[in-house]
């Protein structure tokens, strides 16, 4: 099928305004349009830059937005969006170059909510116990691939960057629903601030953003009524 | 000198399974300085694709199990080319390292009582060979994704300091030692001098030198490109794996946990082909027995429709077993191949997966000069690395294992070799290599030259038709030809970006440059070795020759060409047997 990808471009070392450019190319409507743009880049124009590595939806680099909508590029066929594509970088973050966006604020807010297990008992010599129906609790939210694809969907963190975010939140619910972890109090006195999880307004745009199906807004009630429990 | 230097008395290049491990570990020595250079975000990496499980003798399932059925396992599985040193230490450490795994965190499923659940895996046996047995640890089909997220949680956790998005570009290595690397930011294009007493690489492997990979798109070997520019000797590069079940020109891996779950391949006549080819272990043959046996079916024109592909049919395990146990291959089927694992059979092929080879070292990481003695101050661990644990072919799961033990292990000596260690001057320009390397090709930018990626189709289609399951001498020496203009060529490359920020055209290139050298190495020693073992199959030598043949094969690179040496195989326990299956 003969494709129109529309691209975001912004080069700020050869011109200060962002612009789009179109590339008018055949390809299959099996490939990914991760491998469109791959075609365009080996093919057509070396300038054109992104994040990828895996192609295979599970490191998480090339998330941005297709048709309007946040989605991994390497895990949309093209023929699922159509002939006419339109490319854009994830909203929400300072563009650095074309498609790539500056993630570091992204990993600020992920490490605000201490994502890593806390416990003050020592383990034991072999594993610690947990039973099926413990580990499937948080299983959903162990799926995050730290894409930023939920975060950059919200409407509430783009009118407030200070909002810590549903990748965070998603981050901080797989070990607040872990029974091993007792780090709990802390993670929850982080989220109940004012920019936790009280800025989530229940839109669901991070649910329907998220590329491995995990139930994002449903997570981030859970741990709102974690923290009203808590309070109560 | 450069403007950017930065003083580190541990570096780590790398930010897969291997090299948090060891940045894990390296930390929690107080008042050591470390900091880990990753060419992607960490938890881009690789580590985060493999999906089956690791291995570990924990007996969790009712059914006995020890290290020492694990080490027989892993040594016959690489064809008796393992160092049997190596693969004890591996085996005896695997259920301490799982352990420690699950107290960092790391969600394992579980049984009904509580404890990691385990499955079955290729060539994992009781009883020295009897009945395959439960030994693969895992985190639904998620394993290396929970392993990579775990280790980057803990990393965090214990301060370590992220150069994310700097690509190793050279290292400073000279008779005295390792003093550090050089490194492109890949935000500004600026370069980097990073000093260092001690220094791992971590880099992981290099599937995309052939076109049907389960590799990602950045595993392109730069760590062992550096390396042997240096002139650290290269083992056992003659040994790639083939993993059977890549999904058709895709590439990327049906797991094997799909046939330990119970799936089986089928042929054109639906016929059950492997009860020919193993006849006792059947699908759950070694992995290069079966990716034979699928290609000898297709070149018999079994292939589905005659084409270069066979069936994987999980559809009598019903909807159940697929959901729970392999939600992620369930997810890959409906989205690349539009079909349902629980109803239509998966369309498989033989795909480059994993480099058996890789930088030389001694069970504590360290990374050994031709001469066999250590290099001061360098570390290897993981996929890039050769300890050699997986010796001619790879189990699946011990590559989750080999990436936490050795990395765990180089953390630890790094750390000792930090306390006793002074850092090494450096001299007045080392980054003047690198940055005549890319200033040389930044220089091409919109000039007339040969294209990257036009190198890089024609490398990956020869290596796969004549370097890859099946080799022969004939096939070998046109390789070897073709590389060799492909060589010329890459170093004619001229880029599109003029920029220095982001340039993703500049990197890819230089990428490219190093694969060519790569592949050329690979060609070299796959020539040289006049038999077939594991994954390295001559139909013109098709018995594996102990006689001649039980040692390690060393590549130098030296003014452009490739020499060959060797080294022994050690031997603890187990003597060399004839391969059955």
């Amino acid at each position: 099928m003969r494709v129109k990808f529309k691209i975001y471009r912004y080069q700020p070392e050869v011109r200060e305004e962002p612009y789009f450019d179109t590339f008018e190319f055949d390809a299959e409507p099996t490939d990914r349009v991760l491998d469109g743009l791959n075609h365009i880049r080996w093919q057509m124009d070396g300038t054109l830059v992104l994040r990828r590595s895996c192609q295979q939806g599970i490191c998480g680099s090339d998330a941005m937005r297709i048709n309007g909508a946040n989605r991994l590029a390497c895990k949309v066929l093209i023929g699922d969006v159509g002939a006419k594509i339109t490319i854009e970088p994830l909203m929400g973050f300072r563009v650095i170059k074309d498609l790539v966006v500056d993630m570091d604020d992204f990993f600020e807010q992920y490490r605000s909510v201490l994502p890593y297990m806390i416990t003050e008992k020592p383990p034991p010599e072999v594993e610690r116990l947990q039973s099926p129906a413990e580990r499937e609790v948080y299983d959903d939210t162990t799926k995050c691939i730290l894409c930023a694809a939920c975060t950059t969907a919200c409407p509430s963190f783009w009118s407030n960057r200070d909002f810590v975010g549903p990748a965070a939140i998603v981050q901080a619910h797989r070990f607040i629903f872990d029974s091993r972890d007792e780090g709990t109090d802390e993670r929850l006195e982080v989220l109940g601030e004012r920019d936790g999880v009280w800025r989530c307004r229940t839109i669901f745009n991070c649910t329907e953003a998220c590329p491995r199906d995990i139930k994002i807004t449903r997570a981030i009630g859970e741990v709102k009524k974690a923290i009203a429990l808590k309070g109560a | 000198m450069s403007k950017h230097v930065h003083t580190y008395d541990a570096l780590v290049v790398g930010g897969g399974g291997a090299g948090l491990m060891a940045a894990v570990y390296l930390t929690r020595q107080p008042g050591l300085r470390t900091a880990v250079l990753s060419k992607l975000y960490p938890t881009r990496s690789h580590t985060g694709t493999a999906q089956g499980g690791i291995s570990a003798s924990l007996g969790n399932m009712g059914e006995e199990d020890s290290w020492e059925w694990h080490a027989f396992d892993t040594v016959k599985g690489g064809d008796y080319l393992g160092d049997q040193d190596a693969i004890e230490i591996m085996c005896r450490e695997a259920p301490e390292v799982v352990y420690d795994l699950e107290h960092m965190g790391l969600p394992f499923s579980r049984t009904d009582d509580g404890r990691i659940a385990q499955r079955r895996f290729g060539g994992h046996t009781q009883n020295y060979g009897e009945s395959l047995v439960r030994r693969s640890c895992y985190a639904a089909d998620r394993t290396g994704h929970m392993i990579l997220q775990t280790l980057y949680q803990q990393s965090i956790k214990h301060g370590v300091r992220f150069f994310d998005e700097f690509q190793v570009v050279d290292l400073l290595i000279d008779d005295g030692g390792c003093r550090g690397a050089v490194a492109l930011e890949l935000r500004t294009g600026d370069l980097h001098v990073f000093r260092s007493k001690a220094l791992v690489l971590a880099t992981g492997g290099y599937g995309r030198i052939w076109e049907i990979t389960s590799n990602a798109i950045t595993l392109t070997g730069d760590g062992l490109f550096v390396s042997a520019r240096c002139g650290i000797p290269l083992e056992d590069m003659e040994f790639f794996q083939f993993h059977p079940t890549g999904i058709w020109k895709l590439g990327f891996l049906i797991t094997e946990g799909v046939r330990g779950e119970g799936g089986i391949l089928r042929n054109s006549e639906g016929e059950r082909f492997m009860e020919r080819y193993a006849p006792s272990l059947k699908d759950l043959a070694s992995r290069d027995v079966v990716s034979r046996a699928i290609y000898k079916e297709i070149r018999a024109g079994r292939g589905i429709d005659g084409r270069r592909y066979v069936h994987l049919d999980a559809t009598h395990l019903g909807a159940d077993v697929i959901e729970q146990k392999l939600p992620e291959i369930a997810d890959f089927c409906r989205i690349y191949l539009g079909i349902d694992p629980v109803t239509d059979p998966m369309p498989v092929q033989p795909t480059a997966h994993f480099a058996m080879g890789g930088i030389p070292t001694d069970i504590h990481g360290a990374v050994l000069a031709l001469d066999g003695s250590v290099i001061r101050g360098l570390y290897a661990a993981g996929e890039c690395a050769c300890v050699s644990v997986h010796g001619a072919n790879r189990l699946g799961t011990n590559s989750l294992l080999d990436l936490v033990v050795f990395g765990r292990r180089a953390g630890i000596a790094m750390a000792d070799h930090c306390a006793a260690a002074e850092l090494l001057p450096v001299g007045d320009d080392p980054a003047g290599r690198a940055r005549a390397d890319l200033e040389r090709l930044w220089a091409t930018a919109g000039k007339d030259g040969e294209k990257a990626a036009e190198i890089r189709r024609e490398m990956s289609e020869l290596m796969m038709n004549n370097v890859s399951v099946f080799r022969t001498e004939e096939l070998l020496i046109e390789a070897k030809e073709k590389l060799a203009e492909l060589k010329e060529r890459a170093d004619r490359i001229a880029i599109d970006d003029p920029s220095r920020g982001f340039n993703l055209d500049l990197t890819e290139a230089w990428e490219t440059q190093g694969m060519v050298v790569l592949a050329q190495v690979i060609t070299e020693c796959a020539l040289h070795r006049t038999e077939s073992r594991g994954a390295h199959s001559r139909e013109d030598f098709p018995d594996r020759d102990d006689e001649n043949w039980l040692k390690h094969t060393l590549a130098v690179l030296r003014d452009g060409t490739v020499e060959i040496g060797y080294k022994p195989v050690s031997f603890t326990r187990f003597e060399p047997k004839e391969g059955v299956s």
